[in-house]
């Protein structure tokens, strides 16, 4: 067990130097030139000369390599081309916003799934259960950037029920102290007991919230019904049967705690997957994100912006994945 | 040449189980429906050009006097900002959308298959290492590797195709390298083996044909989430440029008259849905079927 866990964690690692090195080397093929989107596009020879001594583009590729791994140690990823700002510094700013949303949907979509996952594990081949794995079949084939924006039409164009889109409104944002601790408005807003930003950034965060919910849900429920439908043939389901307990009692607190195994790993890939889905959707409800940021980015062709991105999200991925295998390790029934 | 004799009884139940797949497969009600809709699909991206009823409309050819109408008789799903007809645009756009799709399924399966192959059959230190890397691309979330590299290379439908295939070949090695460790005990490949059969010939005239299988299984439930992924990329401007009639970036567009105009991003859209739909709803029932574990036998 604790010799999984090692060798584990040493492939971590070594899948975490794979993704540093390829992402410079797909740094290093761009066609374009670097230097001159630097200075821009009036500069003379020399500017953009002096300007590949300052980025260290006149190196060999492998002192490049170097620095790029020595400057990536410290934390620092590199200028964003198109603001000169340090990548790092922008991606602290933009970080809680998307955090947020990504805690809020994978929140939903955890308690959604599981009841939705429930409800059709116990009527099996029912109508309900038929609904349920339709639904959850659907939740991965929508175009979350559509969806985003009929609820947007609906709920904002037609009903006028909820705003259009960013974090709060502009009367909230003038006329109210905004609480910053965590940066995460939701959170900061409740622990200061400011109920009138907390209410206008639910309001705020229901919409993308939402949308980025549907995938996890789907994923959730269909695991947990197969999960469920495994395990309700079981023995000692049989056996709680014929003491008599009741079917909600079996089910809520016999089956679904030994289904939260392979729920869990389901969960933690959810997010992962929920990060890079905010690159959809944050740019359509102006959610100023690091999904907001990338995606101008990449308008922008701002390679340091792009790549600081997907190093940061590929971690982020990779720790998310060890974290699925320390929960399959720690499952009683693999450990051995 | 090769004289191989095939043995019947060797093949009967094979056979057997194919036709047992099939039946299954139409017994489901869904899945069914599924297949009626994907061969509905390709009929359209054949005859595009004529089903549509504004076959002009598709590329540049404008008429700013009929922009943003509803839907009505002459427009079925209303125009677009330019006055061209979006049922005609979203016909033509399952033509892209079945041929982007099929082909970056297909390259993924050209670098993956083999590499899994040459994983499965060669020396430990070979396999590690073909495994190692694609252990690093599957760390990456398949998404944001997609967008880095059609970033690089620059926004085009081709680009973007490309994109996808470097980052879905993983998993197709995978599955591969699964097959291949076990066919490479089995009594045929050792026979070819003590015969000196060349190292290259064995992998690909033994091994890759008979571990093919469950990798076209797999193919098919992933062709539903590429068209998602090359609309998607098209709707963030790295895919197809306009005036190209392709979905994602016809939802894109449509972001500046969406409040006014809500058929201009509701047809295209719901054009993606269905097409990913269908065939997510095939891959479903597909696993159903071959799963042993939910393979009901009557």
């Amino acid at each position: 067990m604790r010799i999984f866990i090692i060798k584990r964690l040493l492939l971590g690692l070594l899948v975490l130097f794979g993704v540093i090195s390829v992402t410079f080397v797909i740094v290093r093929v761009i066609p374009s030139d670097p230097a001159a989107q630097w200075v821009g596009p009036r500069a003379t020879i020399e500017q953009i000369e002096a300007a590949r001594v300052e980025l260290g583009l006149n190196d060999s590729f492998f002192v490049q390599y170097g620095n790029f791994v020595a400057d990536l140690a410290q934390g620092d990823l590199g200028k964003s081309i198109r603001t000169h700002q340090p990548v790092m510094t922008e991606l602290k700013a933009f970080l809680p916003a998307t955090l947020e949303l990504v805690f809020l949907s994978t929140f939903i979509g955890v308690f959604l799934g599981l009841y939705l996952g429930v409800v059709s594990a116990r009527r099996k081949d029912q109508w309900v259960d038929h609904l349920c794995r339709f639904f959850s079949v659907a939740t991965v084939s929508i175009p979350a950037f559509w969806i985003g924006l009929l609820l947007q039409y609906v709920f904002y164009g037609t009903l006028d029920w909820l705003p259009l889109g960013e974090r709060l409104s502009m009367n909230v944002k003038l006329f109210h102290e905004i609480p910053d601790i965590t940066g995460m408005l939701l959170f900061d807003s409740l622990i200061t007991w400011n109920l009138v930003v907390f209410w206008d950034a639910l309001k705020h965060i229901l919409l993308p919230g939402f949308v980025m919910a549907l995938f996890p849900i789907g994923l959730v429920a269909r695991m947990t019904r197969s999960a469920l439908l495994e395990i309700l043939n079981e023995d000692y389901i049989k056996a709680a049967r014929s003491y008599g307990l009741s079917e909600r009692i079996i089910m809520w607190s016999y089956a679904l705690k030994n289904s939260l195994g392979p729920t869990a790993t389901v969960v933690t890939l959810a997010i992962g997957y929920t990060l890079v889905n905010t690159f959809l959707i944050e740019s359509i409800f102006s959610w100023p994100g690091i999904g907001n940021y990338i995606a101008s980015a990449v308008v922008s062709l701002d390679y340091p912006a792009i790549m600081g991105v997907t190093i940061f999200s590929a971690v982020s991925y990779v720790f998310l994945n060890l974290a699925a295998d320390m929960i399959i390790a720690l499952d009683p029934q693999v450990r051995t | 040449m090769n004289h191989q004799v095939i043995s019947w009884n060797a093949i009967a139940p094979r056979i057997k189980e194919f036709r047992e797949t099939v039946y299954l497969l139409k017994r489901n009600k869904l899945t069914r429906i599924a297949l009626l809709a994907i061969y509905a699909l390709i009929f359209i991206a054949i005859f595009a050009p004529w089903l549509a009823p504004h076959s002009t409309h598709i590329m540049m050819d404008t008429n700013p006097q009929d922009k943003l109408l509803a839907p009505c008789t002459q427009y079925l799903f209303g125009t677009d900002e330019l006055g061209r007809d979006i049922f005609s645009r979203v016909l033509y756009g399952t033509r892209i959308s079945l041929q982007t799709g099929l082909l970056a399924v297909g390259i993924s399966l050209l670098i993956g298959v083999p590499l899994g192959a040459i994983a499965g059959a060669s020396e430990w230190y070979v396999d590690e290492a073909i495994m190692r890397v694609t252990d690093i691309f599957l760390s990456f979330p398949g998404l944001l590797l997609a967008i880095a590299i059609a970033a690089i290379l620059g926004p085009s439908l081709q680009n973007a195709m490309l994109a996808i295939s470097i980052s879905w070949w993983p998993w197709y090695t995978r599955i591969v390298r699964g097959q291949a460790i076990s066919l490479r005990e089995r009594q045929f490949v050792k026979a070819a083996k003590a015969i000196g059969t060349p190292h290259y010939k064995i992998i690909f005239s033994h091994i890759i044909p008979n571990c093919i299988a469950p990798v076209i299984v797999q193919a098919s439930m992933d062709i539903g989430g590429v068209i998602l992924t090359i609309a998607a990329l098209s709707f963030l401007g790295l895919g197809a440029q306009p005036p190209t009639p392709e979905w994602g970036l016809m939802i894109s567009t449509s972001r500046t008259y969406f409040l006014s105009a809500w058929w201009y991003s509701f047809f295209p859209g719901m054009a993606i849905l269905i097409t990913v739909l269908v065939f997510n709803l095939l891959g479903d029932g597909l696993r159903e079927v071959l799963d042993p574990k939910t393979r009901k036998k009557q």
